[in-house]
């Protein structure tokens, strides 16, 4: 076996570790801080199986998009909104989560039979593009992909003027389901100075 | 283009000397350019710690360190190792390992990130074909970081200013992606290499500013934005938050912190020679040069000129930006978080949009001048 096959080994089986058990963390652990930080970790280990697999620009993408975007994102959100707050006991929480573990469990074991039952068509790995792959991206994105593409643009344009929306509330200034006016005075938008009081 | 000295090879071809095989040779050579530019990156900080504390003080009318050598020159390694001896301090209530962790994520992406810097034509660690995008992806790694050190300090000001870097370097990565992006477009490849070979053609005249000069100037100021230098340096602003996220480092996790921003000047002055300077070349071509002292450009003399003036070439480059940031630092007042946002988004990111578009325009209607 030559050093770069082993070297290939220890990281795939490293990466698929921290992977895995991340992944757990992120839905076992109680912190939500915690789990938010793990994700990101998830994420990271997973562009590190992209760039194993030559595939260097889907990794850079997975990282400025999941990590740099998405997962500063959550963080953030969590930060702004982090109240200490004791969730409410739920009923009959043994029961439940017997359920979801059974469930979870066999969703599992339906996957590892699928895993071994199908044939996997393995590509070539001396016929891999490497580098080339940033263009071939770029030619299917623009050809045979262009409808998914544009799609998602829609999508997230649809994403960006709900946003604005919500956070516009001259806009739609009355509750949806109250009917009854939305506080205004943001504190951002005063044109007073908001240290003097008026008279 | 010719193809310069290429050290990997010679190093693998004297190893293969001594009886080595190839692939041993390869992981003997791996970690010799990583050192090297690991400590070039730390000698760089050092220099420009100096230059700052001198160059603020001319700004300032005063002498600046003069006791530490000769000029002062010693007085960063004194600061240095006045950090490495420190004690170590974790608050209380603190979240220790967060508090940890959060310097160590803020640092290792930017000295990753020198993996793409090209010193000449084979002189860098790595020609990764995605170049320019790993920095921009690295670069959006960091505000995990500097969230997770504000969050983890448990200390309102450093949480505000965790947040505040986090805000920050998500608004000011979109116009510089952008501004990088007119670049690549005008290159067709994302390889710093590239990048700057096609810059190479007329010397001075060839270079990147003049073709993108607004890109240019949006890149600049993004940089300055995503390094926290002052005009921008809302996360650690002293009046409002005392130091921001930093607030409650003391010792070597400080020194991580500071580590990383010097780091992270150079980088993004060395970045922007590289994207609009000319990288490594010399205002005057060198085949003109070559030519001139009736030397063949394959002669080994002209080789190791080359590649002298190539360093050289990139370092002064980055230097002269760094003393501009420099001044700017010590001359421009803050910014408020509404401006700063309102320049980022209002501002850079239509201007760099309208940027591309014209680039894109320009390249269809001149392709010889804009790359075809």
């Amino acid at each position: 076996m030559s050093i770069a096959v082993t070297t290939q080994i220890i990281c795939f089986s490293i990466l698929s570790l921290v992977v895995i058990v991340g992944a757990l963390g992120v839905i076992l652990l109680e912190s939500i801080v915690y789990s938010a930080f793990l994700l990101g970790g998830v994420f990271m280990s997973v562009a590190g199986l992209y760039l194993l697999l030559n595939a260097s620009f889907v990794a850079a993408a997975q990282v400025l998009v999941y990590v740099g975007a998405v997962n500063v994102l959550i963080i953030f959100a969590i930060m702004l909104v982090n109240k200490k707050e004791d969730l409410k006991p739920i009923d009959n929480i043994k029961s439940r989560r017997i359920i979801s573990t059974s469930i979870c469990l066999t969703l599992l074991s339906l996957l590892i039979r699928v895993d071994f039952s199908n044939v996997w068509s393995v590509a070539d790995p001396n016929a891999s593009i490497g580098e080339e792959s940033t263009i071939r991206i770029g030619e299917h994105l623009f050809s045979d992909y262009l409808l998914p593409f544009e799609v998602a643009s829609v999508l997230l344009l649809m994403a960006m003027i709900g946003a604005i929306v919500l956070a516009r509330r001259d806009v739609m200034n009355e509750d949806i389901s109250t009917g009854l006016p939305v506080d205004q005075e943001l504190i951002e938008k005063a044109s007073e100075p908001l240290l003097i009081k008026k008279n | 283009m010719n193809s310069g000295i290429d050290l990997e090879y010679s190093f693998n071809e004297i190893l293969k000397g001594f009886g080595l095989s190839s692939e041993i040779a390869h992981v003997i050579w791996l970690p010799l350019p990583m050192l090297l530019v690991l400590v070039s990156a730390v000698v760089g900080v050092l220099v420009t710690v100096w230059l700052e504390r001198k160059i603020s003080a001319a700004a300032q009318q005063r002498i600046g360190p003069e006791y530490a050598g000769a000029l002062g020159v010693l007085q960063p390694i004194a600061d240095g190792l006045k950090l490495l001896v420190k004690e170590d301090i974790i608050p209380a209530k603190a979240d220790s390992f967060l508090f940890t962790a959060g310097p160590i994520l803020v640092l290792v992406p930017v000295i990753l990130s020198w993996l793409i810097v090209p010193f000449g034509q084979n002189l860098l660690i790595s020609n990764v074909g995605i170049g320019i995008f790993l920095w921009i992806s690295l670069s959006s790694i960091q505000p995990i970081g500097l969230l997770m050190s504000g969050y983890a300090s448990n200390n309102k000001y450093s949480l505000l200013g965790g947040l505040r870097a986090a805000a920050q370097s998500i608004s000011y990565e979109i116009p510089l992606a952008l501004s990088v992006l007119a670049v690549v477009l005008m290159t067709n490849s994302l390889s710093t290499i590239d990048i700057v070979n096609q810059q190479s053609g007329a010397g001075i005249l060839s270079w990147n500013i003049w073709r993108q000069p607004v890109g240019f100037i949006i890149f600049w100021i993004c940089a300055l934005a995503e390094c926290e230098r002052l005009p921008f340096d809302l996360p650690e602003a002293e009046e409002e938050l005392v130091a921001g996220y930093q607030t409650e480092y003391a010792g070597m996790k400080f020194a991580l912190f500071y580590l990383g921003s010097y780091i992270n000047l150079i980088l993004s002055a060395l970045l922007v020679s590289i994207l609009y300077l000319g990288g490594w070349g010399f205002p005057i071509p060198v085949e003109i040069i070559s030519k001139v002292l009736n030397l063949p450009i394959n002669a080994p003399v002209i080789q190791v000129f080359t590649a002298s003036l190539g360093i050289i070439m990139t370092v002064l480059k980055a230097y002269l930006l760094v003393f501009i940031a420099i001044l700017l630092r010590w001359t421009t007042p803050r910014v408020r978080i509404d401006q700063l946002l309102d320049l980022g988004w209002k501002f850079l990111l239509p201007i760099s949009l309208a940027n591309l578009l014209i680039t894109a325009g320009l390249k269809l209607a001149f392709p010889q001048f804009f790359g075809g």
